[in-house]
């Protein structure tokens, strides 16, 4: 242990392991004054906590997502759940479930008008808008082309506002579809206030818990890629036609992810 | 039994011993959201009256939920210790809070009376206590559990080592678990969430952490948290497996809702114990759970969400395990709104998994859109080292960056070390100071230079 760095005098004991940074985003060789958070971090953290909670409460830009998916080629469906705003969102999770009597009934109007399709594709803003907002419309792109690919049939995205994960059972069971892909904003993290979640049900119906459902979580940038997500997405779906079912019995055994053979535990050298 | 009281002017009914024991909880949001809270604060305060005179054996004559529908009931009854409820049979529950206080609950009289006692009967006397009150008397339980480190004796404070990376990738989490390291944490567990439930991705870093451990000697254990179902297709196919993780709730609907049954978790524990990989001890299994599991899978029948909890750790107490972690502040705002209500729910669930004998730690945590800070954390993590719970968690700058939420921090586990004079596991602690990374006195020595065994790691920096 040398005792030449200037800051110690300060009170600090830095680590100079920092150069390990590379390798990850978490907040490692931070240093220590004692052994508590020196100034800089605490106040980096303090930032970011307070970026995080105001991150919670921006709402959609449902146009220009509208839009953008619009000049994919692909028909949005506006709706919204039975929570009105965010403050009910947060405290009322039974709400933020279930579509609003008008979603209802227009879905119902739709279910009416023609062949059911074979997968209902649901996106909903969930904890982060932001997540939604930056990538869903890049996700979605991908899913459309591997779905179509494997010859499957796709509802109109069904865009629900102040939606939870759940929300897509009742549409996946009015829009009669044999199966769901749901995009859903994940609660923002302090360093992650960006991620996007994937969600596939067989069968989707009202009632079902997360047994019946398989996640793809942390899709963003600097987490899983838009290729892996799609390339898991796409083997859970073949998977699940074969078996006739999701969740905990249907297990993701696809290959493993592009993003782990970049880099060797140097632990193990 | 008739559930009543007169006070203030005002006779107090209560339908049924679960209708009072949740009208009897201290406020929380869960509970509201349920529709089955008080509705004000004099008839909270009317059924801890009531619930005061209720007989302890009154829970064994009257199950929140049905014995025929609900396998926890089942498991919770047929286990009861009738010899070990001997000392306080005959109490009520006000009489009990009484008892616990009083100098001669100590701790071998703790010990020997849990099995005597029901998540029920502990949750009960929870909601008649002060805040002070959950730390005096979780402070005279202790629960030793061993696998490769001895955790949860007297004066010793152990953490879990989460080396979480959003894309698992090998270098990100060794970063983590190197700083954790050196920093002194990981006596209790290096244990990691994957990102993905992927059987490739998740043996990969069963089989990292495993070469972590025996290439550095580590007195600690591995576990990757995946489906308990993953662990047992792991053994079969002879991965390295130290701890079977699984998340678990107290009510059999809730459990399903996981994906899991007290049968499945018997034959993994079965599978885990048949490994023989402890070395001072054969505590094998590391459970988490959390207020308001119950009620999120719509499995709660009714019973307020601190005693859905407790049951919780009827299912735990089963299985032997080395860790039980209740995730206090992970699951939002909808079920525990705000700092004050996560502070009550972590020191209640550690008191009652104390008394039940359940080896219990705290995520000490919170998530962005909860009503919660730092400072609420640090209050927490203060009277929960009061209380000498057994573990907490250790992640990098208190910033979990897979799982999205706050956490206790390696710096975090010092601060109560020096305040509380808490030491980490025996083995690890010499382990610590054989690496350089503690002086004689217990200090932290880490800072600019890497100790010789991590000394080769330099050329990557």
């Amino acid at each position: 242990m040398t005792d030449s760095n200037p800051r110690r005098k300060r009170g600090i004991t830095e680590n100079d392991w920092a150069g390990l940074k590379r390798f990850t985003p978490a907040r490692i060789a931070l240093g220590r004054a004692g052994i508590s958070l020196p100034t800089r971090a605490h106040l980096e953290f303090q930032l970011c906590h307070a970026q995080a909670r105001d991150a919670v409460h921006i709402p959609l830009n449902r146009d220009a997502l509208t839009t953008e998916l619009n000049d994919l080629g692909l028909t949005v469906i506006p709706l919204h759940s039975r929570a009105p705003d965010r403050p009910t969102y947060l405290q009322r999770p039974d709400l933020g479930r279930r579509l609003d009597a008008d979603a209802g009934a227009r879905l119902k109007r739709l279910a009416s008008e023609g062949a059911a399709a074979d997968v209902a594709l649901v996106l909903a803003d969930g904890l982060s808008s932001t997540a939604v907002q930056h990538h869903a419309a890049a996700m979605l792109a991908r899913i459309v082309d591997a779905l179509r690919a494997d010859g499957l049939s796709l509802s109109p995205v069904c865009l629900v506002e102040q939606g939870r994960v759940a929300v897509g059972d009742e549409i996946g069971e009015l829009l009669g579809a044999r199966m769901l892909v749901l995009l859903v904003g994940e609660r923002p993290g302090l360093s992650a206030p960006d991620s996007l979640g994937i969600y596939y049900t067989w069968n989707p119906r009202v009632g079902l818990t997360d047994a019946a459902r398989n996640c793809i979580s942390n899709i963003r940038p600097g987490g899983l890629s838009v290729d892996d997500a799609t390339r898991r997405l796409a083997w859970l779906i073949r998977e699940s036609r074969r078996l006739g079912c999701s969740g905990v019995a249907l297990k993701d055994g696809s290959g493993e992810p592009d993003a782990l053979d970049g880099h060797t535990n140097f632990l193990l050298e | 039994m008739n559930y009543q009281v007169d006070l203030a002017q005002r006779r107090y009914r209560f339908r049924d011993l679960r209708e009072l024991m949740a009208k009897a909880s201290p406020l929380r949001s869960g509970d509201c959201l349920a529709g089955i809270a008080a509705t004000n604060a004099t008839e909270r305060v009317a059924a801890q009256y009531c619930l005061a005179e209720v007989p302890l054996r009154r829970f064994l004559e009257e199950p929140l939920i049905p014995y025929e529908r609900d396998e926890v009931t089942r498991l919770i009854l047929d286990s009861h210790d009738p010899a070990a409820f001997a000392p306080v049979a005959d109490l009520s529950v006000g009489e009990f809070r009484d008892w616990l206080l009083s100098e001669q609950a100590d701790t071998s009289v703790l010990t020997a009376l849990a099995p005597g006692l029901t998540p029920e009967m502990v949750a009960a006397v929870s909601k008649l206590m002060r805040v002070q009150d959950l730390i005096l008397v979780a402070g005279k339980c202790e629960v030793v559990t061993a696998f490769r480190s001895t955790i949860g004796r007297q004066g010793r404070m152990s953490t879990r080592l989460q080396p979480n990376h959003p894309t698992d990738d090998p270098a990100g989490v060794a970063a983590s678990v190197l700083d954790g390291l050196l920093y002194g944490n990981g006596d209790a567990v290096i244990g990691i969430n994957p990102a993905t439930d992927n059987y490739h991705a998740v043996t990969r870093l069963m089989r990292m952490l495993d070469d972590v451990i025996r290439r550095y000697d580590i007195p600690t254990q591995s576990c990757v948290l995946t489906h308990v179902t993953t662990h047992l297709e792991a053994i079969n196919r002879g991965e390295p497996v130290d701890l079977v993780f699984q998340s678990i709730a107290g009510t059999e609907a809730a459990n399903a809702s996981f994906g899991v049954s007290l049968s499945l978790l018997d034959e993994a524990h079965q599978a885990a114990l048949a490994l023989g990989r402890g070395t001072v001890g054969q505590n094998v299994m590391y459970f988490e759970t959390g207020q308001g599991s119950a009620l999120s899978a719509d499995a709660h029948h009714g019973v307020d969400q601190q005693t859905c909890e407790a049951r919780a750790y009827a299912v735990a107490r089963r299985f032997d395990p080395l860790l039980v972690n209740t995730v206090v502040g992970f699951i939002g705002p909808e079920y525990l709104y705000d700092g004050k209500q996560i502070i009550r729910a972590g020191l209640e669930d550690h008191f009652c998994g104390k008394l039940l004998g359940v080896p219990m730690g705290c995520d000490i945590c919170y998530t962005n859109h909860a009503e919660a800070d730092q400072d609420d954390m640090d209050v927490l993590l203060t009277l929960l080292g009061a209380a000498g719970l057994n573990f907490i968690m250790g992640i990098p700058g208190a910033d979990d960056i897979m799982l999205n939420y706050q956490t206790t921090s390696f710096h975090d586990a010092w601060y109560l070390r020096q305040v509380l004079g808490k030491r980490p596991a025996p083995e690890f602690e010499a382990w610590l100071e054989r690496m350089g990374i503690t002086d004689a006195g217990g200090r932290l020595k880490t800072g600019a230079g890497l100790p010789n065994a991590f000394a080769h790691i330099a050329r990557h920096l």
